[in-house]
């Protein structure tokens, strides 16, 4: 058995005395492909943005490629982690938002590059031909210098996703990324995340309601109920035969919807 | 006296006026930059001081300040025995540059606050430091937000160095008083240095419009 790249041990995040994850124990495998399903507020998003260090935890332990996310080992014992160890867990990882949450004021070019110059401190010549690359491969290539604001939403999530695949992280994070699309242009970035879930290395966790998609590209399908793992399984298992009535319930709204 | 026997001393006294503006602006960009985004910062220590400088010269008049820049501050050195005699163009650029800066730190600050807080979340998983995040990514989208209130300032600004004519600075509005008195031609006198400072606040206005568009070239594409 490989380690696991991500495990959530009995975590709990609470907002004042609202539970959003219940004890969560919940692990992905190096280059799994993983699909979060849910109604609202079940914390499927939760788990993406705890992971990205957006949401700090209440309690309980995530170990991200086998150092722990939220804190750090000293003496033995595990401590709060310090901003040092937050930005060197956060490398690992990047994050496709439902939103886009580009930079309006620079162009596609610097959406891309800005991060892997000032950050990862590449040179420059390096991170343009990178980011070429990355827009060849998400078919934006002529877009390069224009700015957000001049690119549809499936054009601008596909930036999204060059501009994380940038910065080469372990870990993909794909928060709701069609949710904001007009319904034809979803196709477009559903097929750059589909190419990206080819790539063996590269582990992927989406929470989506696109459940066609889910189950083309996913290795492992988690129904989130109530902040916790309510049913898991096969995409063949979840989708044809799911036990729980609760994933029924759910999977019939959503497919019937 | 005929009225074109005005303009030579008015122009000198404009001369002075427009020094006057565009010190104490650029005295007050830089009160405004660094107390505005000292206001938001998490050091308890940066964020006391700029709150109390924004608040005593925003809740003092701007005529006080300047007597006190000009003729207490003095008197304090002298007190505890160091020279703090400053010349009237100082303690009038500077008078004029932390009060205008005062009013200028809250635009800076209100204008940063208005900044997504998407944004940051984007930066922070981009791995770029929060100061980063906000020389980077906040700054450049804030700037555009706070060149119209800035433009107000600056006007603002320009009318109020009237009041430095009070510490015997020879500004426009000094000179004029001179030959008031000198001739008893008021009406001409005022009349001429009403348009004098009408015209001199439509170049700001301009100047302040053309920096606006250079600042948010970015917003107007693609709409």
């Amino acid at each position: 058995m490989t380690e696991p790249i991500i495990k959530f041990d009995k975590v709990v995040k609470k907002y004042g005395t609202h539970v959003v994850l219940d004890e969560l124990d919940f692990d992905v495998k190096p280059g799994e492909k993983v699909t979060i399903i849910g109604p609202s507020g079940s914390g499927k998003s939760t788990v993406l943005r705890i992971l990205m260090t957006l949401e700090e935890i209440s309690s309980g332990v995530i170990h991200v490629d086998g150092e722990p996310l939220w804190h750090e080992e000293r003496n033995g014992t595990l401590k709060p982690a310090s901003e040092a160890h937050l930005k060197k867990m956060r490398a690992k990882l990047g994050m496709v938002f439902q939103q886009f949450n580009l930079f309006p004021h620079m162009s596609v070019m610097r959406n891309i590059t800005e991060a892997p110059i000032n950050v990862l401190k590449l040179p420059k010549a390096e991170a343009r031909d990178r980011a070429e690359q990355l827009l060849k491969m998400v078919g934006l290539t002529e877009h390069a210098h224009k700015f957000p604001s001049q690119l549809s939403g499936g054009q601008q999530q596909r930036v999204g996703i060059a501009r994380a695949l940038a910065m080469r992280p372990k870990i993909m994070l794909f928060d709701e990324p069609t949710s904001a699309l007009d319904p034809e242009l979803v196709g477009e970035v559903l097929n750059v995340i589909g190419s990206l879930a080819a790539e063996h290395d590269l582990t992927m966790l989406l929470v989506t309601h696109e459940m066609r998609f889910a189950r083309e590209v996913s290795d492992r399908i988690c129904f989130f109920d109530r902040g916790k793992v309510k049913e898991q399984g096969t995409p063949e298992q979840i989708f044809s035969n799911p036990k729980e009535a609760r994933t029924r319930e759910f999977l019939k709204a959503v497919l019937e919807g | 006296m005929e009225w074109s026997e005005y303009l030579k001393p008015l122009s000198q006294g404009a001369w002075i006026t427009i020094q006057l503006t565009v010190y104490s602006t650029i005295v007050g960009a830089i009160c405004s930059f660094a107390f505005g985004i000292g206001k938001l910062s998490t050091n308890w220590a940066i964020k006391g001081f700029s709150i109390a400088y924004i608040e005593i010269f925003r809740g003092t008049s701007l005529l006080v300040q300047l007597f006190w820049l000009y003729f207490a501050l003095p008197i304090a050195g002298d007190a505890i025995g160091i020279d703090l005699r400053l010349p009237p163009v100082a303690a009038g650029v500077l008078a004029l540059g932390l009060n205008i800066g005062a009013y200028g730190a809250e635009v800076v600050r209100g204008a940063i606050q208005s900044v997504r807080y998407s944004q940051y979340e984007a930066a922070k998983a981009l791995n770029f430091s929060p100061r980063q995040a906000l020389w980077r990514i906040a700054l450049p989208q804030a700037i555009p937000e706070m060149m119209p209130a800035f433009g107000n300032l600056a006007v603002q600004n320009l009318k109020d160095t009237a009041l430095a004519s009070l510490i015997s600075l020879g500004d426009l509005a000094f000179v004029a008083e001179r030959i008031r008195n000198f001739t008893q031609d008021s009406t001409t006198v005022y009349t001429m240095i009403l348009f004098m400072y009408f015209g001199m606040a439509l170049v700001i206005a301009g100047l302040m419009h053309l920096l606006e568009r250079a600042v948010g070239r970015w917003r107007r594409v693609g709409h």
